[in-house]
């Protein structure tokens, strides 16, 4: 047991300080948050804002916990490329035949891949005053948990993921599959109001649809999106997050 | 615990081990054993089946049919517990680049559960070894492959594991270096009873072994000590060098009932007692002799004579072959 802890521990350890020591790795992870907000944020509220009155400060309201979104979910499904990488330059074998278990690598590497998400939306919240957006001591908190909540099951998703592949390009090229429709159908960018059953039923089974939800939850007052209870949208997230890790644990025991 | 057996007790146990990879067969049915603390041998060309069979061991691969235990420990079933009697070098790169030298052996070190004043210990000792003291703090993206090489085996010999796996240790490595590490692990394995696993295409690091087993086509067809080895195999080996090779040779054939090679324009053949052949075959021969000598078979004669090819030689082999080889390789996956 302590053994694990302590594996999980390495595991992660060494993720942070590569990811701190590649400094292109760490620019594009501070500039990616600002670029979005700025570019997308103003762009965006600033077309609103034609609309007149207060549309767009509103719209900077709305879109900003779905750019939050945006930037957990690429850190998270990305940083378990970390697993593909370590396959091609074979430092996996190095850490597969030392004396810790397959879980707590795989626990280590989803709390590696949260903890950079996390560190991104910290940046991502630095922003907010600019964007007059008013956050509170507790309201911040909230979110950091949120987000920590969220990238664990992402990141799991995406080692879940990442434990089958060969390649690089094959991974990435998966996980573009899989994350443009996540964001999109997750009312990250606009309200998902009035539509088609089908396409509601897709955004009521996206994850990413009740993280958003609780971030705006816990930001705003007025309820604009699916506005579910607190409790409900962080049990659905928990409910993902324990099935995603525990998969991923499940297919990375499994021995060619 | 490892089985006891007359006086050696036997740490590796492998029975009928197959590994098939869609239709190819890499491993074919193979049993041996392997005793505590003897260094044993695979030896065997390109694709043989070596590092298939190491990575079954290691937990790396599961195994198509068959069965391995590894100090009592069932390599399929007991896979933590397996991993916490072995160490490995692999034959392909496996070192972090994004680390330092020292990052990488202190990270192995922490893995592997080492007291940190132990490690500082052992690191420097092993950095000195090696020859990367001055370069400990470097990142490993900057380092030859020939640092990189030495580093990955320095990593290797961090923790004492009950049996060490060392999968071409030394190829692309200078013969100083060479010596240097050899030394070294057969002090380590004296001084901390470890077994040693180890598996090779040079001759002269084989002859190390205790006992070697001679793989092909994923099937063991000789083990043994090295002079049990040759001493099955042949005798001695005369080459000779006339004014006229034909006639000396058809003579030879039917005089002593000997087959012959040619080879630089040498007659070559094999006798059972060379110090008694030599001077009665000089007195007899119709022909002058030019030259003659004797030699004592090496494991190259036993390979070839067992395989009908020859082993791979990497005694030319210069860090460019080894990077080549590395890209294919990877290339492969
Ligand atoms: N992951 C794999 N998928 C498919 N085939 C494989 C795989 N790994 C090895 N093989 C095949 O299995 C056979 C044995 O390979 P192995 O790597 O065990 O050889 P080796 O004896 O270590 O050779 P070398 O001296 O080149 O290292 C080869 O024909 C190889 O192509
Ligand atoms: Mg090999």
């Amino acid at each position: 047991m302590i053994r694990d802890l302590k594996g999980i521990y390495i595991i992660w350890l060494r993720d942070i300080k590569r990811f701190f020591r590649d400094k292109a790795r760490l620019i594009t992870g501070i500039a990616r948050p600002s670029f979005y907000l700025f570019i997308l944020g103003s762009g965006l509220s600033s077309a609103f804002g034609m609309f007149g009155g207060r549309g767009g400060d509103w719209y900077m309201d709305f879109v900003y916990p779905g750019i939050l979104g945006m930037i957990i979910i690429f850190t998270s499904l990305f940083s378990a490329v970390s697993i593909v990488w370590d396959r091609e330059f074979g430092f996996l074998k190095e850490i597969l035949v030392a004396p810790i278990s397959r879980t707590s690598i795989v626990i280590g590497k989803a709390l590696s891949g949260s903890t950079l998400s996390l560190f991104q939306g910290i940046i991502m919240l630095f922003f907010a005053p600019l964007l007059r957006i008013q956050l509170n001591f507790f309201m911040i908190i909230k979110i950091c948990l949120l987000i920590l909540l969220t990238s664990f099951a992402l990141t799991s998703f995406g080692i879940l993921i990442a434990s089958r592949m060969r390649t690089m390009q094959g991974f990435h090229m998966i996980m573009n599959f899989i994350i443009m429709p996540m964001f999109f159908l997750s009312g990250a960018m606009f309200p998902l109001k009035d539509l088609p059953k089908w396409l509601e039923y897709l955004v009521n089974i996206n994850p990413l649809s009740y993280s958003i939800d609780a971030i705006r939850y816990v930001m705003l007052e007025d309820k604009i999106f699916l506005a579910h209870p607190l409790l409900i949208n962080i049990s659905v997230i928990s409910i993902f997050a324990v099935t995603m890790i525990t998969l991923a644990i499940f297919v990375f025991n499994i021995t060619d | 615990m490892p089985i006891e057996r007359g006086k050696l007790s036997v740490i590796i146990s492998v029975e009928k081990l197959t590994k098939k990879f869609k239709n190819l067969i890499a491993v074919n049915q193979i049993s041996f054993e392997v005793h505590e603390g003897e260094i044993f041998g695979f030896l065997g060309p390109n694709g043989a089946g070596k590092t298939t069979t190491i990575n079954m061991i290691c937990t790396l691969l599961s195994p198509t049919s068959g069965k391995a235990v590894l100090n009592g420990h069932n390599i399929t079933k007991e896979r933590n517990q397996v991993r916490q009697c072995i160490g490995l070098v692999f034959q392909d790169p496996s070192l972090d680049d994004w680390l330092t030298a020292k990052e990488n052996l202190e990270f192995h070190a922490l893995i592997y559960n080492i007291k940190r004043k132990t490690a500082k210990k052992r690191i420097d000792q092993i950095l000195e070894i090696v020859e990367l003291k001055d370069r400990k703090n470097d990142l490993v993206l900057n380092f030859s492959g020939g640092m990189k090489r030495r580093l990955e085996i320095a990593r290797g010999l961090i923790h004492y594991p009950k049996v060490l796996f060392l999968d071409e240790p030394t190829l692309g490595l200078d013969p100083q270096t060479r010596n240097k590490v050899w030394e070294y692990i057969k002090d380590l394995k004296e001084r901390e009873n470890i077994t040693i696993f180890l598996t090779t295409h040079y001759m002269d690091e084989a002859e190390n072994c205790d006992r070697i087993s001679i793989i092909d086509m994923g099937k063991i067809i000789a083990i043994d000590t090295p002079e049990n080895l040759k001493k099955k195999v042949m005798g001695d080996i005369i080459t000779v060098e006339t004014t006229d090779n034909k006639s000396l040779s058809k003579e030879i054939e039917n005089k002593y009932g000997k087959n012959v090679f040619f080879y630089d324009n040498k007659i070559q053949f094999e006798v059972d007692d060379s110090e008694r052949f030599i001077p009665q075959f000089i007195r007899e021969s119709k022909e002058d002799i030019l030259s003659i000598s004797a030699r004592k078979p090496t494991l190259d004669d036993v390979f070839l004579s067992l395989t009908g090819k020859k082993i791979r030689d990497e005694s030319a082999s210069t860090m460019d072959g080894m990077r080549k080889m590395i890209r294919v390789r990877r290339m492969r996956r």
